[in-house]
């Protein structure tokens, strides 16, 4: 009975969650252009969306920035973590701490001190300085999930490693890395997340032209237009999908046994 | 190991780049602008003009929301997370992935999709009016902008308890539960205090952000519920007095971190953890 | 693992290339209003021109503007700021002198559009549009014989007016309704404009830029703060809908084309001034955004209830209305202090 009531209350968050979601798609295929209204089912937006090249570049640079600042601050973080574990007490504190600055620093403390940066070093907001400020704020949550894992670490294997001649990088890539390796892909996937979710920081940071889907949404003050409807539904068809594939593998674990 | 030495500075480098140039300086640059006038002279005026009525009520409504929108994060994440981690759902990876996948979708797009249901001819609206009952104003009150917060910040209070519950290990429980303890002694004694960490986290992540939105407060508050996000914002992309604005910021961030410091000092473990 | 890393390299090499297709072109940097051209125009003069390349960028009001080209080391090339913003732009050297030689077109404006008050010789500016402040409402919802300010701060429309979010319309519509001068210098006068807009916050339903259009068609209020152009844009769109000009006086505003000092591409940018002053562009321009267009010939070939609407008002409406002015960085840093201590009051 108890877990009756768990999955109802499970499901009523997804709801919540997911209904203006669900909005967005039901919409997209309304023929009529003002929102609330059914002007009949259509596929309008959908040829509009790809006819326009301003969605089209934001969706570029969303997916650009969000898979190259993950991918850097995955390196960055990752390397970082390995380095600091090795290093004095009082020095990985420090550092640590430090990290825990752009968290602890509200987004818009970020962006803003980011633009502050930029703007004295005279360098043009664009492209770069969008991609810069994302990696910025991912480097912490890739330390911080791959510091765990290293802890959790046995020291004597990659002594023993070293010990059976291997130099220290190799025992680190056949010994700690494989261990790590949950960490940095969590690391990898928040950051992924968070880079695609950004709004604030993105808006003091880019400039030029460049935008994401966030800079589109906001200054599109029109309101969002049914294109926007119809991207929404597109990405949410790529997230399902997504879900699909989880979902067969784990079925595929669990069969497997080794789950 | 000097050889080690070299490689671990090596490995370094990048990272202290980031954390001087990237975070150490623009914090600088931050108090630099707010203790400066127009001239470049050093001087409080920037901090003299926050310490108004207007502007701390403004400050106080922030902080005051984002409190609000904290802790109903968490009386509606915790259950959750605890499902999440109990044995109520098989597949969990896919639960998870099911949870953060909103937020594949873009903050602003789910924000603005709030007020297709919310607005006044909303969808709501239609069906509340389709029932015969009256319209409702959901928008441009303090209430649409907390659930604007907690619909929006409730994943990242989700996760890190989510996180902390799961690492509990299941003997311990069981070991309470053998021992006599019932449900509610053994969510009480164990897995309430062993989840302190993940909570600190998932508090940090939601009132951090909350207190300084300015979107939210723009769109479900229909610009009627001024933040203190709002007042930085203006003053950096509109009025362009950058001093006043990094003086608010260096306000703000004092304040948040003094909040966090609270926090925190209820546990020496300051571990923030993520899935 | 690899296999994924690498098509992921793979994937961002190719993205960078395709984004690097461009060079060799002149990017020319264009800074508008929101909602403010019909975009077909842009691809066509990068049709006309192949070697430019248009990057267009758009801001919600002047000072927004003005914060982003003073502070951002980016540099536009074309803006269309209103008539006080170019004579502070003016005034603080910041604006080049166009070479009318590239513009023939210019002939093609209404001379009674040229020499205004913010470019007396008219060195710097080609007018592009112009318009007037005024009341947007719901006809099935106001009935009103006479439309003054007074009626956004009257208690009996609670909850009901899309308000806008610039500065110097807000102010200046309070200061209005108070009877003073939309160009105010005094502190008192603009305090009391302030302590009337905080006082106006039962009224409004939402605070709005360019979203105010799309609410307003919805048939979300009765009535909004807004420019003609826009109304006519919503009126179009919903035939519920009415424009007035307040009675008291309104505010008539001018945008007209300019070129920052620190362009570096003024050829490309005279061309594409001049390329918006070709009748077939103006009126494309005109008709789609709905502001009244400064063109002697776009003007003449519009149809008479165009002619006849409130687009183009009668001689004594545009006689009692004022035209915004540039009041010194004193007064205007008053403006921002006020108006940021009313968004504070809120």
């Amino acid at each position: 009975m108890m877990k009756f009531f768990k999955k109802i209350y499970f499901y009523l968050i997804l709801l919540f969650l997911y209904a203006p979601i669900l909005t967005l798609v039901v919409f997209s295929f309304n023929e009529a252009k003002s929102r609330g209204k059914w002007g009949g089912f259509s596929l309008r937006w959908y040829k509009e969306l790809f006819q326009n090249a301003e969605i089209m570049d934001a969706l570029l640079s969303t997916v650009l920035v969000a898979l190259l600042a993950a991918l850097i601050s995955t390196v960055i973080g990752t390397i970082s973590a390995l380095a600091l574990h090795k290093s004095g007490t009082f020095f990985r504190k420090t550092m640590i701490n430090l990290t825990y600055l752009p968290m602890m620093n509200s987004d818009i403390v970020t962006g803003v001190s980011l633009m502050l940066l930029f703007s004295f070093l005279h360098f043009e907001l664009g492209f770069v300085t969008l991609l810069l400020s994302h990696i910025t704020f991912c480097i912490p949550y890739v330390i911080l999930s791959v510091m765990p894992k290293l802890y959790g670490l046995n020291p004597s294997v990659y002594e023993a490693a070293l010990d059976l001649g291997a130099s220290p990088l190799q025992a680190y890539r056949k010994i700690v890395l494989p261990d790590i390796l949950p960490g940095i892909i969590s690391g990898f996937l928040i950051s992924i997340t968070l880079s695609i979710d950004d709004f604030v920081i993105s808006f003091f940071n880019t400039g030029n032209g460049v935008k994401n889907i966030s800079i589109l949404v906001y200054t599109s003050k029109t309101g969002v237009k049914p294109e926007n409807y119809a991207l929404s539904s597109i990405m949410f068809g790529a997230v399902l999908i997504l879900l699909l594939i989880i979902n067969i593998k784990e079925k595929k674990k669990a069969t497997e046994g080794n789950y | 190991m000097k050889k080690n030495n070299l490689l671990r500075a090596v490995a370094l480098f990048p990272f202290l780049i980031w954390i001087i140039l990237l975070i150490v300086v623009p914090v600088i640059l931050i108090a630099y602008y707010g203790l400066t006038n127009a001239d470049g002279v050093f001087s409080l005026d920037n901090f003299r003009q926050f310490f108004q009525p207007n502007y701390l009520r403004v400050f106080g409504r922030s902080l005051y929301l984002a409190l609000l929108a904290t802790v109903i994060c968490l009386l509606v994440g915790y259950p959750i997370a605890m499902i999440l981690a109990g044995n109520t759902f098989k597949r969990k990876t896919l639960l998870v992935v099911l949870l953060i996948a909103p937020m594949w979708m873009n903050f602003l797009l789910r924000t603005y999709a709030w007020l297709t249901l919310l607005e006044g001819n909303g969808v709501f609206n239609t069906i509340l009016q389709s029932l015969g009952l009256p319209k409702q104003a959901f928008l441009g009150n303090v209430n649409a902008v907390v659930f604007g917060m907690v619909y929006n910040f409730l994943p990242y209070m989700i996760f890190p308890i989510y996180t902390s519950i799961s690492k509990i290990p299941k003997n311990i429980i069981e070991a309470a539960k053998d021992l006599g303890g019932g449900n509610v002694i053994c969510f009480f004694r164990i897995i309430l205090p062993l989840s302190v960490p993940g909570i600190l986290s998932g508090v940090t992540m939601v009132f951090v952000p909350g207190v300084t939105t300015f979107v939210i407060s723009q769109f479900l508050g229909s610009g009627k519920i001024t933040l203190i996000g709002d007042i930085i914002e203006q003053q950096f992309m509109h009025a362009g007095n950058w001093g006043f604005g990094a003086a608010i910021s260096i306000i703000v961030m004092i304040a948040v971190v003094l909040c966090m410091w609270l926090v925190n000092r209820f546990s020496d473990d300051s571990e923030v953890i993520m899935p | 693992m690899k296999k994924i890393a690498l098509l992921l390299c793979l994937v961002l090499c190719f993205s960078v290339f395709s984004g690097c297709s461009n060079s060799g072109k002149t990017v020319l940097r264009v800074y508008n209003w929101g909602e403010y051209i019909d975009e077909s125009v842009i691809k066509e003069f990068e049709k006309r021109f192949p070697d430019i390349r248009v990057q267009y960028e758009t801001y919600t009001d002047n000072e927004i503007m003005y914060t982003k080209i003073t502070n951002s080391s980016t540099k536009y090339d074309v803006l269309i700021p209103s008539d006080y913003m170019i004579e502070r732009l003016i005034g603080e050297n910041m604006l080049a002198p166009l070479n009318f030689d590239n513009i023939p077109n210019y002939s093609l404006i209404d001379n009674k559009y040229k020499n205004l008050d913010f470019d007396p010789e008219n060195k710097y500016s080609v007018p592009y549009m112009w318009g007037t402040l005024g009341i947007l409402y719901d006809k099935t919802k106001v009935h009103e014989e006479h439309f003054t300010w007074e009626m956004l701060f009257d208690g009996k429309y609670a909850n009901s007016i899309l308000m806008k979010k610039d500065m110097r319309d807000a102010l200046g519509v309070s200061l209005k309704s108070l009877g003073y001068s939309f160009n105010s210098v005094d502190a008192g006068e603009l305090n009391a404009a302030k302590d009337r807009l905080s006082a106006q916050k039962n009224n409004v339903l939402a605070y709005v830029n360019d979203d105010g259009m799309d609410k307003m068609i919805a048939g979300e209020a009765p009535m909004a703060l807004m420019y003609s152009g826009d109304a006519a844009y919503c009126i179009s769109e919903n035939d519920n809908l009415a424009f007035a000009i307040p009675e008291d006086g309104s505010n008539l505003f001018f945008d007209s084309m300019v070129i920052p000092a620190n362009s570096e591409h003024k050829d490309a940018a005279e061309k594409f001034i001049n390329f918006m002053c070709e009748k077939e562009i103006a009126e494309k321009n005109a008709n789609e955004i709905g502001y009244s267009t400064p063109h002697t010939g776009v003007y003449e070939a519009l149809p008479a209830e165009v002619k006849n609407s409130f687009a183009y008002p009668e001689t004594d409406i545009l006689e009692k209305a004022e035209i915004y002015k540039y009041l010194g960085e004193e007064i205007t840093s008053m403006y921002e202090r006020v108006w940021s201590e009313f968004q504070a009051s809120l």
